[in-house]
């Protein structure tokens, strides 16, 4: 249907336009190539921009109010990925650069199905929305010189400088986003937005090489916090070399790449016992597989804007205990009256689909502060094949097994029904804890492998389905209002030869990606509305 | 009466002229000073042509508590406060008199002499300085950092191009231009949320900010009929008309209270932000 709307709006205007070049080249003067350009721009922009940047570019299309970052005002010409100077326009190649690769970490997706000359028309478009475009000469890129290279020194040399700009005021010593001022940070708008989290290179706005991040420090991001360091550099409180080195230094905090998607978590087996808590140095030389996270947006109220974006697992067993360690960015540790603001902003900011917001006392603080959670499932009884419990907490007809965590009451276990059903199993022998440090979370589960009194039975060499849930107390992430996975597999492995489950495993593997499209396209549509 | 008034500005003026940080020609030869040569506007001055303005921002009834501000994150700046400690700035009233009005002429100029001079706005223990500047189209306006911290400085103008730039040692300065009249960009420190400044831009010299007792004087204004307007972050915008004679003083007052608390205040293009509701709403207040 949506389809169709689309089909026929834009045949519409390519029939509307047609019409107008008709009746121009047989009355008045021929349009410029300039408008020409912006009216085959806006029958792009239309079909494709429209519902987040809104018809009229102010960032205020149907689909906006749920997203931080909101979608940009091009009325503003407030542009976060140049080459120019700090409050310059951007160059035409920069807006390109925008739209081919998008905006990894928000909302605003690349265009790889745009042809050269469709994105063309469509810069054409977007600087006809401000007034600043077309004004004194053409903007200029900035000199960024040349990159001295990288390498271990380089990488020392750009961690001084980190500490030397002081970076950490917003981005914290680990460069997780949780510096003294991340709490109180808002974009032009007044909206929060959160200091960029630099280990996460990959949900970086403007690319994730070294060049990209360089250019970011150098240009600034206009329309929010992150400061342009150009002056810095020009009185010398750090060299042009040095600003590159601190390229490098981001660019050695984690992944370039978001990791590859691997649908099963192997647990190996602990030769010298199992690690006593998620701090032990025996966690270092245990495979980490990380799970992306996205918005719970398949019931009411849905979460657009997560906090969670992914979830870092390693497991070991013994034979006759598992324990698994679960890591994930949070510059949080709720409660924590500190977010207090960052909690009532984006309470504010949201459009909480109906669902009653955290309400205020007399004195602007919020009543309640709820805890940062994530819980683990898996199905309640032993799978069968490939089936597996709907993802989202189970339903009534195939329940799931969840071990939970929050910041408050520590970890229990529980019998979901979906999501608004869960009854806590008291008896339940999973323990653990979780400590949280320079905006990071550690999350650490044991329990025996196989318990008599319940149907979760971790047999070696057959996988599990597991998935996850997360939340952010801070964000005002509660309930319905959180960051999910698809179904993965947990593997115990075997003392001896895994190939055993090799053939059943491939047909999970596959399944289990279809699944994960099953949620995009379930996020896809209700964003659509 | 008027002789008196007369002489308290002219004492005043200097006052008024380092509030405005050497804006234009406002009538500071400390500006012209600080060019390191005579503005040219300024030597063009024929004084039997020009006149000056002068006058009052009034503060009657109950002063409104200004509240503490909470600088223990950055303690070096908090040790530059008394035992009181840092308050808010955006009330300032000594002795009936209302501090960082912005004055203007906003009609009845025609033609200016251009920029001249560096307007400077310095942060100091954690604050601007000044609170509120005025500065002329074009002029350069020189940011500089005396605390040994770091800043950035966040100018979010609607009519010009902003900047953000990071300053995150004492001693750094970065040179900045606003290209057209804005009334008011606000500038502001992401790092310090506490830290606001207001910069007045306007396209030629007629322009001050009421000092520490609440004066002003604008000198050197061409004889003519005008619109003054004075601004103020609390209070909104008051308006006034004066007849500027040559080789006299001009006389205009504005009257504030407390009651005028939460008037609509314009902004180069002011985003209101509405909580309340679930949404919030953007709108434009002018
Ligand atoms: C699903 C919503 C969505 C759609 C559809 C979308 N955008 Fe965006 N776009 C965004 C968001 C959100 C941002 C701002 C991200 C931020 O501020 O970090 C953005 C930012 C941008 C920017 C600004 C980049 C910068 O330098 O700040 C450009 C240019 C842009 N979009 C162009 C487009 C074009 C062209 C289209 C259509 C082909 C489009 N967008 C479609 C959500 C969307
Ligand atoms: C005043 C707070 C603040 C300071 C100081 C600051 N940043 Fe940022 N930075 C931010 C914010 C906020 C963002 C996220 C902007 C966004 O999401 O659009 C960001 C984003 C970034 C990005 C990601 C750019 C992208 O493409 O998304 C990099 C890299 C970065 N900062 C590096 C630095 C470095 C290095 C320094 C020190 C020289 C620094 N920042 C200082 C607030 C700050
Ligand atoms: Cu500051």
């Amino acid at each position: 249907m949506r389809v169709l709307r689309r089909g026929t709006l834009g045949t519409l205007g390519t029939l509307a336009l047609g019409g107008f070049a008709i009746l121009a080249l047989s009355a008045a003067p021929p349009l410029s190539a300039q408008e020409d350009a912006a009216a085959a721009g806006k029958v792009v922009y239309d079909r494709w921009c429209a519902e987040c940047h809104g018809e009229t570019g102010q960032g205020d299309g149907s689909a906006a109010a749920s997203m931080l970052p909101r979608p940009r005002d091009f009325t503003q010409a407030l542009y976060q990925i140049r080459t120019t100077g700090s409050g310059q326009l951007p160059t035409d190649a920069d807006i390109r650069f925008a739209i081919e690769n998008g905006l990894p970490g928000t909302t605003m997706p690349g265009w790889p199905n745009l042809t050269d000359g469709e994105i063309d028309d469509l810069i054409v478009y977007l600087k006809s929305f401000s007034r600043f475009f077309g004004q004194g000469p053409a903007p200029e890129p900035l000199d960024f010189g040349s990159d001295p290279g990288g390498g271990p020194a380089a990488i020392e040399a750009g961690a001084a400088a980190y500490l030397t700009m002081l970076c950490e005021e917003c981005h914290g010593l680990s460069g997780r986003g949780d510096g003294t001022s991340a709490p109180t940070l808002e974009d032009w708008r007044g909206l929060p937005i959160r200091a960029a989290d630099l280990t996460e290179a990959w949900v970086l706005n403007g690319g994730s090489s070294v060049e990209d991040m360089h250019t970011r420090m150098l240009t600034g991001l206009d329309g929010t916090p992150m400061p342009s360091a150009i002056d810095a550099m020009n009185s010398g409180v750090v060299s042009p070399d040095e600003v590159w080195q601190l390229a490098h230094y981001l660019a050695s905090l984690g992944p370039r790449e978001m990791p590859p998607l691997r649908e099963v978590i192997r647990v190996g087996r602990a030769e010298a016992g199992l690690p006593a808590d998620g701090e032990e140095e025996a966690w270092a030389g245990v495979e980490a597989f990380y799970f992306p996270m996205s918005g719970q947006v398949v019931q009411l109220p849905r979460n657009f804007a997560p906090a969670v974006d992914g979830l870092w697992v390693q497991g070991l067993h013994d034979g006759s205990d598992i324990a698994l360690r679960v890591q994930w960015n949070d510059p949080s540790n709720s409660p924590d009256p500190n977010w207090d603001e960052w909690q009532n902003k984006i309470t504010a900011a949201l459009d909480l689909d109906g669902a009653e917001p955290i309400a205020l006392d007399s004195a602007g603080a919020p009543t309640a502060r709820p805890p940062d959670a994530v819980l683990l499932q898996f199905p309640f009884e032993p799978p069968e094949g490939t089936d597996r419990p709907y993802f989202l907490m189970g339903d009534a007809r195939e329940p799931v097994y969840l071990w939970t965590w929050d910041s408050e009451t520590g970890v229990g276990a529980g019998r979901g029904r979906g999501l608004d059903s869960v009854e806590p199993l008291g008896e339940d022998p999973v323990t653990g804890e979780a400590t949280w440090e320079e905006g990071r979370w550690t999350l650490y589960l044991r329990r025996s492998i196989e318990v008599e009194s319940d149907g979760l039975d971790f047999a070696e060499g057959a996988p599990m389905p597991i998935a996850f849930q997360a939340w952010d107390g801070s964000s005002a992430e509660v309930g319905k209002r959180s960051s999910v996975s698809t179904w993965y597999y947990i593997l115990l492995e075997p003392p001896a030869s895994s190939t055993v489950v090799v053939t059943p495993l491939l047909a999970m593997l596959l399944t289990g990606a279809f699944g994960l499209v099953l949620v995009r396209r379930a996020q896809d549509r209700r964003r659509d509305g | 009466m008027r002789s008196h008034f007369w002489n308290r500005s002219a004492a005043l003026l200097a006052v008024a002229a380092m509030a405005a940080c050497g804006g234009g020609d406002g009538g500071s030869s400390e500006a012209a000073d600080d060019a390191g040569e005579a503005t040219p506007a300024a030597a063009a001055v024929d004084p039997s042509t020009v006149g000056t303005i002068s006058g009052m921002a009034n503060f009657g009834g109950m002063v409104p508590t200004m509240e503490a501000i909470d600088m223990s994150a950055e303690a070096e700046c908090a040790a530059g406060y008394g035992a009181d400690g840092p308050m808010a700035q955006s009330v300032l009233v000594s002795e009936g008199g209302l501090a960082n009005v912005f004055v203007y002429l906003s009609e009845g100029v025609s033609g200016a002499p251009a920029a001249s001079g560096a307007a400077t706005l310095d942060q100091v223990n954690c604050r601007y300085t000044p609170h509120v500047l005025g500065v002329q189209s074009g002029q350069d306006i020189e940011i500089s950092n005396s605390d040994n911290l770091l800043h950035n400085i966040n100018a979010t103008p609607t009519e010009n191009r902003g900047f953000n730039i990071s300053q995150p040692r004492a001693g750094i300065t970065s040179t900045q231009r606003f290209q057209v009249a804005e009334v008011m960009v606000p500038v502001r420190c992401d790092v310090h949320g506490w830290m606001q400044a207001y910069i007045g831009v306007v396209d030629h010299p007629y322009f001050a900010v009421t000092g520490a007792d609440g004066s002003y004087s604008i000198a050197n204004v061409p004889a003519g009929d005008y619109t003054l307007t004075a601004w103020h972050e609390e209070f909104g915008t008051q308006t006034a008309n004066v007849t500027v004679t040559a080789g006299e003083m001009a006389v205009a007052t504005f009257d504030y209270n407390a009651e005028m608390m939460g008037a609509e205040v314009p902004m180069g293009d002011a985003l209101v932000l509405e909580h309340g509701t679930n949404r919030i709403r953007v709108e434009r207040t002018q």
